[in-house]
């Protein structure tokens, strides 16, 4: 239905619609700006991605493995980037880049299961939701009807902060889902119960592969993707907001930074990966002209623990750090720096920003939404978002 | 007739009235499948005619007392112990893969139990072991030793059909539970509340019908339960105990854990929630609380014997109900094994059949968290729907039998 059409239906009441407010929320909504979220599974060395090069306390913890001072890029007198990095750095002179320090939460739990469903569910430490924050966004206030999904997951089978309300769904490239997607063609429509609620997956799972195929508008990228996991996890997304469609979330996941063990040599290529994969992701939005309508978000279970193992790797952690990018962010340092003199009875740092300020800064400044009922607590949002 | 007599005749009339009929409906074979898809895992044909021709409350009867056979053991390898200081000492990413290897090889040792169940008490042996497994949750992803998964599953299945009560204080003491909530560092004057908590909101009263007072002294009182590492048999550790006076639910006195565990156990809202539980299980999503009650206080009045449990609610109107056939949305498991039986299909190897379960959502003996998998409707979303239909897809081509395509890849075959 067209914006037009839809006035004059609303009848009488399409003379109140005409007033300038209403009339731009008939045709437009807050999910138009995108959010990207970026998984960093097992737990990313915030430690060593953002590097406190002059603290004597990291480099006592990290004899072996710590980034030394001549290495890291500096971005300020006390910190500087990995040096593997080193592609951020034009959006971060370009102030696109934010970075979050010291992102945690209360009674941190160290278990890779527990406390990634902490983060996705946006629970306390000792609470059980069975819903993610953002499905509980979806179902608080749902995404246009017209979106090809709500959300769209790359390189995961796991519906992580989406589990358990909108439409989501996942896939390792748009050819493959639409043919996935054949499987899902029983039709009905039940009344309530079970049924119906089996016929209204398999109806979001048609309803997006129509969409991603039906538009048959490739983009035709000039940029170029890096040849690796992620690049290639990136393209994918690329593709898929290429074809046209609307979405509210895409969530993409480079996985592996569980570095028990001879962490620099893998950690370093993650880093890479990443950071490669990033500045394609933003050169594509560009090309888009989608860039000023994207935030970009990492986030992860935990980071990681500061004093180095016997393996010359690292054990879990609790206070990370993390990044967000686009071209309405605004860029710079958020949060405290760690503080390495004072560490918890495990060896692990506290937190300076709880990581529902984080979703709360999604909520209510990227989409205009309430924060309180979906977080479950009023948190205060941060400044990376006017 | 002389008042005493009428009595007399009363009670002989009744008495008629409540045995079974001789000569008993058959039930036929769309009751025999709903049955048996619930009770067990799919419904293998030869058991939906056997139970076809039997009536409903003779079916129920041949699934709780009908014969069972010993579960194999399982390889040795799964039941090798490997202490804490032993696993430290070993290559990380051999030991990684070691332990890849042996969690393939304990899943396929349970879900070859539930294929090879020989008849519909084994069946609903093995649901109820489940069942259990995801009530007295513990999770290999904290507990790291097949060996201790092994003997608390094999610990699940003794009692699976016998006494809450009993089951209750031994899963209590089972060496992957001491594990998996911390009892093992729960020490006087150093308590640690996790198990005590757990036990309240989980196990048996539910949230709301305790305090926190409740569970700093009942934790005080599961004081000295713990493991041995070296070889990961329970131990009771006497000095860690604390001796002082504890007040649980009201009653005080040098309580122990034990003690406390009866002091649970003599609560109605423990049956009120195991049995809301099987409700959820065997019957329908929506409880009836009036219904609930009524089978709770059997429970408790049989001295927490699950077959009564269970027969009631077998036997109960809402379980046959219309309303309530093809109402329960399978677990992967139900999914897999259910369709193997039912089609009497030859089951995929070990990788594939573990594979299996994780893309359909449902690693055995890791389940998400101590809660367990919530179930319902949380078990479909677009991946894991998907997951299910080119499993369905796979099997049906490996097997040449796409005649059945379109009855597998319907919705309605979500459910049961």
């Amino acid at each position: 239905m067209k914006r037009r059409e839809f006035l004059n239906c609303l009848g009488g009441a399409g003379l109140m619609a005409l007033t300038p407010g209403l009339a731009i929320a008939a045709g437009s909504s807050p999910y138009d700006r995108l959010l990207i979220l970026i998984e960093l599974k097992g737990g990313n060395d915030g430690l060593n991605s953002l590097v406190p090069f002059s603290d004597p306390d990291y480099r006592a913890l990290r004899p072996q493995i710590g980034i030394r001072r001549d290495e890291v890029l500096q971005i300020s007198e006390r910190m500087g980037f990995h040096p593997s990095l080193q592609t951020l750095m034009p959006l971060w002179q370009a102030k696109e880049l934010a970075v979050l320090q010291g992102v945690g939460y209360p009674k941190p739990n160290l278990s890779h299961f527990r406390s990634i469903e902490i983060w996705d569910t946006a629970s306390t430490s000792d609470q059980y939701l069975a819903q993610g924050w953002l499905a509980r966004s979806f179902v608080l206030s749902p995404p246009p009807a017209t979106f090809a999904a709500d959300a769209v997951i790359v390189g995961s089978q796991d519906m992580g902060p989406m589990t358990g309300g909108g439409r989501v769904v996942a896939l390792s490239n748009p050819q493959q889902f639409e043919r996935m997607a054949r499987l899902a063609e029983g039709g009905g429509a039940a009344r309530g119960g079970p049924l119906a609620y089996i016929q209204r997956v398999e109806s979001d799972i048609r309803h997006a592969a129509l969409k991603l195929n039906g538009l048959g508008t490739d983009f035709n990228f000039s940029t170029e993707f890096p040849q690796s996991g992620f690049g290639n996890t990136v393209k994918t997304a690329c593709q898929v907001l290429g074809s046209g469609v609307d979405l509210a979330v895409l969530r993409l996941t480079l996985s592996g930074f569980d570095t028990h063990q001879n962490q620099p040599g893998v950690h370093g290529n993650l880093l890479t990966q990443l950071a490669k994969g990033l500045t394609a992701l933003r050169s594509a939005l560009i090309e888009l002209n989608r860039w000023q309508q994207t935030l970009v978000l990492s986030y992860a279970e935990f980071g990681r623990r500061p004093r180095e193992n016997q393996s010359r790797g690292t054990d879990h952690g609790t206070a990370n750090v993390h990044f967000a990018l686009g071209g309405a962010v605004r860029g710079g340092l958020y949060g405290e720096s760690p503080n390495l003199a004072r560490l918890d009875g495990s060896g692990n740092m506290g937190f300076s920003v709880d990581y529902r300020s984080v979703y709360a800064t999604v909520l209510e400044r990227w989409w205009r939404q309430e924060s309180r009922q979906t977080l479950g607590g009023r948190f205060a949002p941060l400044g990376f978002i006017a | 007739m002389h008042p005493a007599f009428r009595n007399i005749f009363i009670v002989f009339a009744f008495g008629i009235l409540s045995i079974e009929p001789v000569f008993a409906a058959a039930m036929g074979a769309a009751d025999a499948r709903h049955l048996l898809n619930r009770a067990g895992f799919g419904a293998r044909p030869a058991d939906v005619a056997g139970f076809a021709r039997l009536s409903r409350t003779e079916a129920v009867g041949r699934l709780l007392f009908g014969p069972t056979v010993d579960v194999p053991s399982p390889p040795d390898d799964l039941l090798e112990y490997q202490s804490p200081a032993m696993l430290r000492a070993q290559d990380k990413e051999v030991r990684k893969q070691e332990q890849r290897r042996r969690v393939i090889g304990l899943r396929a040792w349970w879900l070859a139990a539930m294929l090879k169940a020989p008849t519909p008490a084994a069946q609903l042996r093995e649901r109820m072991t489940l069942f259990w497994h995801n009530h007295f949750v513990s999770s290999l992803q904290k507990v790291r030793s097949t060996k201790l998964m092994v003997e608390q599953n094999q610990l699940l299945r003794r009692h699976a059909l016998g006494n809450f009560d009993e089951l209750l204080h031994a899963v209590s003491k089972d060496p992957a539970m001491v594990i998996y909530l911390d009892s093992a560092t729960n020490r006087k004057g150093s308590p640690n509340e996790n198990f005590a908590r757990e036990v309240m909101e989980l196990f048996t009263l539910g949230e709301g019908n305790y305090s926190e007072q409740d569970i700093k002294e009942a934790a005080r009182a599961f004081t000295g339960w713990s493991i041995e590492r070296d070889t990961g048999e329970y131990r009771w550790r006497p000095f860690a105990h604390d001796n002082g006076s504890k007040t649980v639910l009201g009653v005080s006195g040098n309580l122990d854990g034990d003690a406390v565990l009866d002091i649970l156990l003599a609560q109605p809202q423990t049956a009120e929630l195991v049995v809301r539980k099987l409700w959820r299980e065997f019957v329908s999503a929506t409880p009836n609380e009036q219904e609930i009650r009524r089978i709770a206080r059997r429970y408790r009045d049989a001295n927490y014997d699950t077959r009564v449990a269970l027969r009631e609610l077998l036997n109960s109107q809402a379980f046959w109900a219309t309303e309530n056939r093809l109402a329960l949305i399978k677990s992967p498991v139900d999914w897999i094994v259910g369709t193997l039986n039912t089609l009497e299909m030859e089951a995929p190897d070990s990788q594939r059949l573990s594979l299996a379960l994780r893309q359909l959502g449902q690693d055995l003996f890791a389940p998400p968290n101590v809660r367990g998998w919530p179930g319902g409707e949380a078990w479909i979303n677009s991946s894991t729907l998907l997951a299910r239909k080119s499993l369905a897809e796979r099997l049906l081509q490996r097997d040449g039998r796409t005649d059945l395509r379109e009855a597998l890849l319907d919705p309605s075959y979500q459910l049961k």
